[in-house]
C-alpha cells in the first residue's frame, strides 16, 4: 500500500473520502475481500477507538501476510471486550496470557515458528497504553533489545480503561482520571509526566517505530504494511480516543483524533533504526484548545484560573511541532 | 554412557536430550549453570532447531514458554527462590492456559533476608499453582525424572516442575549415567500439542471466563493432577523398562516395612536419613524412610497404605508456612484423615542450615520417647531467639533482626561490625 495522502476533505465534516482514490490507493477496509479479522459483535463501547483502529491494524496486517498471522495480546479493554468466554471476535490464532507479558508471549511464538521453520507466519503483540509503557515496559524493551521478530502495536488511549480510567504513563498532562481527580490547586495529571514511548523505542535502534491515528486510517494501514514488510522488532503506537475515559461523544472519536494531531499534541511520524525518516506537516494548526475544550477529562482546564495550565498544554504541542518538524502546510 | 559431571550440567544433558524447541533463559543462582550449559550445546549446534532466548527477567522467561508453548513447541526454562516469586502470575497462567512447560527449580530460600542457600521455600510457595511438582533425591534421579517430566507434561498437557536442591544438588559432582538419544527418543515421541495457535486453524486462547465456567475449568484442572497420579507411576514403569533405572513414581520407601517410625522428606535430605536409619537399624531401632517424590499431586493415598501401620510419622520439612506450622506434614495429615498416628513436623534446613546426622540422631531419639510436639524447629538457637526478643521488648529502635543475630552468633564482630 503506498503512503499516497488523501486529499479529498470535505471541509467542515473532517470526514476523508477514500472512493476517489485509485482502486489500487484505497484502504484494506475498503475493499470486500478484508480478512474481518476482528469480527462485529465484540462489546467494544459505542466509538471505541482502540476497536476501529486495532480492526484496521489487524485487517491490513492480515493482508500483508497473506493471513498468516499469530496476535498475542495484553489484558485490557481490547481483550476483554473481544473474548468473554465462549465468544470472540478474533478470526485469527490469538493468545491472551497476561497484563505484563504480551511481548514475551509474542516472542516466545515468534521462536516456536522459527524453531518449527514456519517463517510464512508473522507475530504481532498487542496492548493498551498501560499495559505497554507500565507494567509491559521491561517485557517490550526486552523483545527490542533482542530485535525479536515481532510486530507490537501500542492502542493508546492515554489511560487504564479497562480498570475505570486510571492515569498510565501515557495519561497526558492535566487530564483527569479516575486517580488525578481535577481537586486542589494543580489539578489533573501532574504536568511534567509520563512517557512518550515512540522516541524511547527509537532508542533502542530498532528497524521501524511510527506513530499513528484512527482519523487518518489510510496511513494507518500504510504503516503497519510497511511494518509488517520488514523482520525484527517493529513498534507502532496509535492514539485511539475512548468516548468513555475522555469524556467524548461516542461520534467524536475520530474528531478528537484528528484534533490531536492538527494541535500537535500527536505528532505522526515514522523512523528507521532509531532515525525520523518522515513526519506528517500539520494540514490546518489549531489551538490546543480546539482539542482539549470537547473533551471531558480536562474540562477543568476550560475554567477560569487554569490558563497557565493550558499554556503549559500548549507549550507541549509547540515544542513537538519544532521538534519533530510538523510546521503547518503553506505557512 | 557414565559420566563425572555436577547435577547442573546433568540436567542440561538430559534437557537437551529431551529435543527442545524454545528455551527461556535467565540467570538465577543456584540453576544457571544448567540454562548456561543448554545455551552452550545450542551455540554448538548440537540441539537441532531450538531457539535459546536470554531474556530480561524470568517473568519474560515464562512468557517466552507460554507463548512458545502455545504454539505446538516443547519448551523449557529453569528458575529459583526470587526468580520463581517473579513469575508467579505467569507460573498460574500457565498452567491455566494447559501449555506443558517443564521448569526446573534449583530450590533456594526467598528472602529477605536474601539467602542463596537451598530449602524449599520457593517451590512451596507454588504449590497451588496448578502444576505438577516432582521433588528428586539425586543427580541422577534428576536426569531421569527430567525426561520423565516431558512425557508427563505432554500427555497431561499441564506444566511440571522438577524440584532439584541448589548446592546440595545443583553444584554436586557426581558420576552420572547419562542416558542415549536412541532411549530417549524412544521413550518421549515428538509434541503433539492439544492446542495450537495456527493460522490454518484459528483459535483464541486465553478468553476471559465469569463464574457460569471458573468453577468447571478449575475442577478440570484439579482432575488432571488426579490423573497424574495414575500416569506418574506408569511413566515411570516404562521408563525402568527403558533405562532399568527406578527414579520417579510418587513415593519411594526405605526399610519402612516394618518400621515403628517412619520419617517423611523430600529431596536431597533422604540421602541423610536413609545413612542415619541404616546406623539406627544397626542398634535394632526400627525405622525406616519414605520419600515423597510427587508433592503436587499429593499422592494421598499412596501415602495412607504405606504409612499405615507407622507408630511415629516424623516429617522432616525445608520449608513452613508462617503462622501456621509444616506444610508438608499438614498435607499429609489431611492425607491420613482420621488416623490417630502421631505426626511430628519438624522445621530443618532452612536457609541452607546442614541437616546433620548427629542432629537426626538426637530428633530421632526425641522423637521415640515422645518428646516432640506441634512444630519443631532442628538445631534452632532458642538464646538467640531469646537475646533478639530482649532487644525488641527494650528497645524502640532495636534494628534489624538479621543483622543483630549476625552479631550474637558471631559472625559478625558486635564491637566493630564493619
Ligand atoms: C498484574 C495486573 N495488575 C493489574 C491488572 C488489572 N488491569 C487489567 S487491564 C488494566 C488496565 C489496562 O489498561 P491499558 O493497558 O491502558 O489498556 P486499555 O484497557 O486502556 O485498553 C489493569 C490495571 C491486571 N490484570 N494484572
Ligand atoms: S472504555 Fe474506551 S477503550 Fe474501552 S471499550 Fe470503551 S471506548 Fe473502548
Amino acid at each position: 500500500m503506498s503512503n499516497q495522502q488523501i486529499k479529498f476533505y470535505q471541509t467542515g465534516t473532517l470526514t476523508v473520502g477514500n472512493r476517489l482514490l485509485d482502486k489500487a490507493q484505497r484502504s484494506v477496509q475498503a475493499t470486500p475481500d478484508r480478512s474481518n479479522s476482528l469480527d462485529s459483535g465484540h462489546r467494544a463501547c459505542q466509538g471505541c477507538g482502540e476497536a476501529l483502529g486495532a480492526r484496521f491494524a489487524i485487517d491490513a496486517a492480515m493482508r500483508a501476510t497473506g493471513n498468516k498471522l499469530i496476535a498475542a495480546n495484553a489484558t485490557g479493554c481490547l481483550e476483554v471486550f473481544t473474548t468473554p468466554y465462549p465468544e470472540s471476535a478474533w478470526r485469527i490464532p490469538w493468545i491472551h496470557s497476561l497484563f505484563g507479558n504480551a511481548p514475551a508471549v509474542a516472542t516466545g511464538v515468534a521462536a516456536a515458528l522459527k524453531a518449527k521453520g514456519k517463517t510464512d507466519v508473522r507475530v504481532i503483540a498487542q496492548g493498551g497504553d498501560g499495559g505497554t509503557t507500565d507494567i509491559g515496559f521491561g517485557c517490550l524493551s526486552g523483545m527490542f533489545d533482542r530485535n525479536d521478530d515481532v510486530l507490537y502495536i501500542c492502542y493508546d488511549n492515554q489511560a487504564y480503561m479497562n480498570t475505570g480510567v486510571q492515569r498510565s504513563s501515557a495519561t497526558p498532562p492535566g487530564a483527569r482520571t479516575a486517580t488525578t481527580m481535577p481537586v486542589g490547586p494543580e489539578p489533573g495529571n501532574d504536568m511534567g509526566t509520563g512517557k512518550f514511548l515512540p522516541v524511547i523505542a527509537m532508542a533502542h535502534g530498532i528497524p521501524y517505530v511510527a506513530t499513528a491515528s484512527v482519523h487518518d486510517l489510510h496511513d494507518l494501514e500504510h504503516k503497519v504494511t510497511k511494518a509488517m514488510g520488514m523482520r525484527g522488532s517493529r513498534y507502532i503506537q496509535i492514539l485511539v480516543p475512548c468516548p468513555l475515559g475522555w469524556g467524548l461523544a461516542t461520534h467524536e472519536t475520530i474528531k478528537a483524533a484528528r484534533l490531536a494531531v492538527e494541535c500537535g499534541l500527536w505528532p505522526l511520524f515514522e523512523a528507521e533504526n532509531g532515525q525520523i525518516t518522515n513526519a506528517r506537516k500539520i494540514r490546518r494548526g489549531i489551538p490546543v484548545t480546539e482539542y482539549l475544550k470537547i473533551q471531558k477529562r480536562f474540562a477543568h482546564l476550560m475554567k477560569k484560573g487554569a490558563e497557565e495550565r493550558v499554556g503549559m498544554i500548549q507549550a507541549i504541542a509547540d515544542e513537538n511541532i519544532r521538534k519533530f518538524g510538523l510546521t503547518v502546510h503553506g505557512a | 554412557m557414565l559420566k563425572q559431571m555436577d547435577g547442573s550440567l546433568a540436567v542440561a544433558r538430559a534437557v537437551a536430550l529431551c529435543r527442545p524447541e524454545v528455551i527461556g533463559a535467565y540467570p538465577i543462582t543456584p540453576q544457571t549453570h544448567i540454562v548456561e550449559g543448554i545455551g552452550e550445546m545450542v551455540k554448538a549446534g548440537e540441539l537441532e532447531n531450538c531457539e535459546f532466548i536470554n531474556v530480561e527477567s524470568e517473568f519474560a522467561a515464562l512468557g517466552v514458554c507460554i507463548g512458545a508453548s502455545a504454539t505446538g513447541a516443547r519448551t523449557y526454562t529453569a528458575t529459583a527462590s526470587q526468580g520463581l516469586l517473579y513469575m508467579a502470575e505467569a507460573v498460574y497462567n500457565a498452567s491455566g492456559l494447559g501449555l506443558p512447560i517443564v521448569m526446573t527449580i534449583g530450590n533456594r530460600s526467598i528472602g529477605a533476608p536474601i539467602n542463596i542457600w537451598n530449602d524449599h521455600t520457593d517451590a512451596m510457595s507454588m504449590r497451588d499453582a496448578g502444576w505438577i511438582q516432582l521433588y528428586v533425591e539425586t543427580n541422577q534421579k534428576a536426569v531421569d525424572v527430567h525426561i520423565q517430566a516431558f512425557r508427563l507434561a505432554e500427555l497431561l498437557s499441564c506444566p511440571v516442575m522438577v524440584c532439584m536442591d541448589g548446592f546440595i544438588l545443583t553444584h554436586a559432582y557426581e558420576r552420572i549415567d547419562v542416558p542415549e538419544q536412541e532411549q530417549v527418543d524412544r521413550f518421549l515421541p515428538s509434541f503433539e500439542p492439544v492446542q495450537a495457535l495456527d493460522p490454518d486453524s484459528p483459535m483464541s486462547i486465553g478468553a476471559m471466563v465469569g463464574p457460569e465456567a471458573f468453577t468447571e475449568v478449575r475442577y478440570l484442572a484439579h482432575h488432571k493432577q488426579l490423573r497424574a497420579l495414575e500416569l506418574i507411576p506408569a511413566i515411570n514403569e516404562e521408563f525402568k523398562n527403558i533405562f532399568g533405572r527406578d527414579s520417579g513414581g510418587l513415593i519411594k520407601t526405605y526399610r519402612a516395612e516394618d518400621a515403628e517410625t517412619i520419617v517423611v522428606a523430600m529431596g536431597s535430605v533422604i540421602g541423610t536419613i536413609k545413612d542415619v536409619v541404616d546406623e539406627l537399624r544397626e542398634e535394632g531401632v526400627k525405622i525406616g524412610v519414605l520419600a515423597i517424590r510427587s508433592f503436587r499431586p499429593f499422592p494421598a493415598s499412596c501415602l495412607r497404605e504405606a504409612l499405615r501401620d507407622a507408630k511415629r510419622i516424623i516429617v522432616i520439612e525445608k520449608s513452613f508456612a508462617l503462622g501456621m506450622g509444616g506444610i508438608v506434614s499438614t498435607n499429609l495429615r489431611t492425607a491420613l484423615g482420621n488416623s490417630t498416628t502421631p505426626i511430628c513436623s519438624v522445621v530443618a534446613g532452612l536457609g541452607g542450615r546442614a541437616i546433620t546426622r548427629r542432629s537426626l540422631h538426637n530428633l530421632f531419639r526425641k522423637a521415640r520417647k515422645d518428646e516432640l510436639r506441634g512444630t519443631y524447629f532442628l538445631d534452632l538457637d532458642c538464646a538467640v531467639v531469646k537475646r533478639e526478643l530482649a532487644r525488641e521488648r527494650e528497645k524502640r529502635r532495636s534494628g534489624s533482626t538479621a543483622e543483630n543475630i549476625l552479631k550474637d552468633v558471631g559472625v559478625v564482630d558486635a564491637a566493630n561490625p564493619f
